[in-house]
């Protein structure tokens, strides 16, 4: 192979223009905190389809039980155990909303035709002849509520536990890390328990058990981040204009920790959701008629041989969720931790 | 590091004390009577079951009465199953918990590293895209839902095998599967994150630039070192394991101390209750220690002062 010489003559070359009054110009759009995670979620396509599912769930579960012409509580026992039917979509025969059921020895009817039932159950209904469309929408509200509820029992008590202890360090903050340790060391199901079958099955038991023990990891990463920062000039600016130690650390320190704090509370919302349905599924969950995700997958799952339907749509909605709010959380750690920037 | 291992053991006692104390008081304060036909017996019968199980003294009085027992051995016993001593309840179901847990626990790690070196050699492909899928779905569904749509498609609708019951290698499937998807997932998320960093080191260049081949570089380089890290996650799956284990034996009516917590708990029976959250404290409080011991001596690079339990 012969190489050629590429030949370059001065004529090429033309001297650069340097304007002086251009060289400090910002050529990227100046973003705050917020803006910058935005663009960088937005980037993350299941994160953000995973926000419009939740944000759709959200108001369904309040839209849902207003749809429907029957309530999540009312018995009709004569119209037990039917099948999903909904209109229009029951003369599609692949999709499972034509109102039959599978005997055991695998041959179908209609048991709204064999029961003479004229109504539409869009999701069917359980052994009380509830419909499951009410309930499950009612029962994904309790179970975000629940949700929701204790993962800001969580944030307020975790931020509030790891800024003193980061923050006035010493003494106190051995203290508290050594408390903090044995708690961590508590199976968190045993107590969660255990703390249900003494307040008695409900809502606020439920929350108050879910957050006994998971604050801690809240704890940890806000005390981490109090200790980077205590030492940093701006801190020791504002104490140098004089700044209360409580106005340090709400107003200066952890708005520069929202990234962590609420990357670690979207990862407490599922972690909740499994929890109460965890609770709900041995047992020790909302009593009837309130409904839960758990409890209905725990209902349905009795009724599971003759009736699968009744487990497997609340099967598919805690999933769902769980799934959403998974994605959403991974999403926002990636764009916020500063760890991962690009 | 003898200094260490002391405190960490001292704390380990601190904490299943606390443990066991809580658990006391709080089964004290449990409305609601652990024997039957309670409303039917007359006052003279209802004394005698009192002073039979020591109810009759002060809560204080019990409290000293139960740790003395409890450091020579003896839980008390079962209110349900005909006085039996709760130890040997337990002892009798340690058996299946361990079985299903080691099995879910070898089978998660093992599916999940693999899947993990898969999507990272394959990475941004729809192989990769498949896996990191499969572990999103793991970590997401909760271990009974799946539980109970494996017993109901494989087992009741294909019947290919056992719905439940614990009688045989084939009725261990079915549990393990559904207990193993969270280890899987969380091992295939660490293993392909490990692997790509791996993957991009100066070492891995080096490796190509020499002419090693492609099976060589992945299988001797870089797994070999992207191993490590993941070992550590090993002992966090294994207590998740143990927990999750409550309602899988439960679902599928394995004789394990899970299941037998449970069915405790729906009859009331508080020494019952009471041995199982103590044996299930000492067992997470002992696999947090032994994992940080182990990340001490697997990497170096982990000082045990800054190496963070978790």
């Amino acid at each position: 192979m012969i190489n050629k010489e590429p030949v370059i003559s001065n004529d090429m070359f033309a001297p650069a223009h340097i304007d002086p009054s251009k060289s400090e110009k910002i050529a990227k759009p100046s973003l705050n905190f917020w803006q910058d995670s935005w663009l960088r979620v937005r980037k993350n396509k299941g994160a953000v389809i995973s926000l419009v599912v939740i944000v759709i769930l959200l108001i369904l579960s309040f839209v849902g039980p207003l749809i429907t012409p029957y309530k999540f509580d009312t018995q009709n026992t004569d119209n037990h155990d039917l099948p999903p039917r909904i209109q229009g979509l029951e003369h599609i025969h692949w999709l499972p909303f034509d109102g039959a059921l599978t005997r055991k020895d695998g041959t179908s009817y209609n048991a709204y035709e064999a029961r003479h039932v004229k109504q539409y159950y869009w999701f069917g209904t359980d052994e009380l002849g509830r419909d499951i469309f009410a309930r499950l929408w009612k029962g994904t509200q309790v179970s975000l509520f629940i949700a929701f509820m204790a993962a800001l029992v969580d944030m307020l008590i975790g931020v509030t536990y790891g800024a003193v202890s980061g923050y006035i360090g010493g003494r106190t903050d051995s203290i508290m890390q050594r408390i903090l340790e044995v708690i961590v060391g508590i199976p968190n199901l045993v107590v969660a328990v255990l703390m249900i079958l003494v307040l008695k099955p409900g809502i606020v038991p439920i929350i108050i058990a879910i957050t006994f023990t998971s604050w801690t990891s809240m704890a940890r990463v806000v005390r981490a981040q109090v200790l980077k920062f205590k030492n940093q000039e701006f801190v020791l600016a504002a104490r140098t204009l004089g700044a209360s130690n409580s106005s340090i650390i709400f107003k200066h320190m952890i708005p520069n920790m929202f990234g962590v704090i609420i990357i670690n509370t979207m990862f407490s919302i599922p972690n909740a959701i499994f929890f109460e349905a965890f609770l709900s599924f041995i047992g020790l969950g909302l009593q009837e008629p309130k409904a839960s995700l758990g409890t209905l997958v725990n209902e349905g799952y009795k009724q599971m041989l003759a009736f699968p339907y009744q487990m497997i749509i609340p099967s598919i909605m805690i999933a769902l969720i769980m799934i959403c709010f998974n994605l959403v959380a991974d999403g926002l750690r990636d764009a916020l931790d500063p760890k991962m920037r690009d | 590091m003898v200094k260490y291992l002391f405190q960490r053991v001292l704390y380990m006692i601190i904490t299943l004390f606390i443990v066991v104390s809580v658990t006391f008081f709080l089964m004290k304060l449990i409305p609601g009577t652990p024997f039957n036909n309670w409303e039917k017996l007359s006052d003279t019968q209802r004394h005698i079951l009192l002073v039979k199980y020591g109810f009759d003294q002060p809560v204080p009085v019990q409290y000293v009465h139960y740790m003395v027992n409890m450091l020579k051995g003896d839980l008390g016993v079962s209110f349900q199953f005909n006085n039996t001593p709760v130890t040997e309840l337990l002892a009798q179901r340690v058996g299946p918990s361990a079985v299903l847990g080691a099995q879910a626990l070898i089978v998660g790690a093992l599916l999940g590293i693999v899947l993990g070196v898969i999507a990272a050699l394959k990475q941004n492909t729809w192989v990769d895209y498949g896996a990191t899928f499969i572990a999103v779905i793991g970590k997401s569904i909760p271990n009974f839902v799946f539980a109970g749509l494996l017993q109901f498609y494989i087992a009741v609708k294909l019947g290919w095998l056992p719905v439940m019951f614990w009688n045989g290698p084939t009725y261990t499937i079915l549990p393990t599967i559904a207990l193993a998807m969270f280890p899987i997932s969380i091992a295939a998320r660490f293993m392909r994150t490990e692997m790509v960093e791996v993957l991009g080191s100066d070492y891995i260049t080096l490796a190509k630039a020499k002419g090693a081949s492609y099976w060589e570089i992945s299988i001797k380089h870089a797994l070999r070192n992207a191993l490590i890290p993941v070992i550590t996650v090993m002992g966090p799956l294994a207590v998740s394991l143990m927990t999750g284990s409550l309602v899988i034996e439960d679902i599928f009516g394995i004789p394990g101390i899970g299941d037998q917590f449970v069915k405790s708990i729906m009859t009331n029976d508080y020494p019952v209750i009471m041995g199982t959250s103590i044996l299930f404290a000492a067992l997470f409080v002992f696999i947090i220690l032994v994992v940080d011991i182990l990340y001490g001596i697997i990497d170096p690079r982990i000082r045990i002062s800054g190496g963070k339990a978790k």
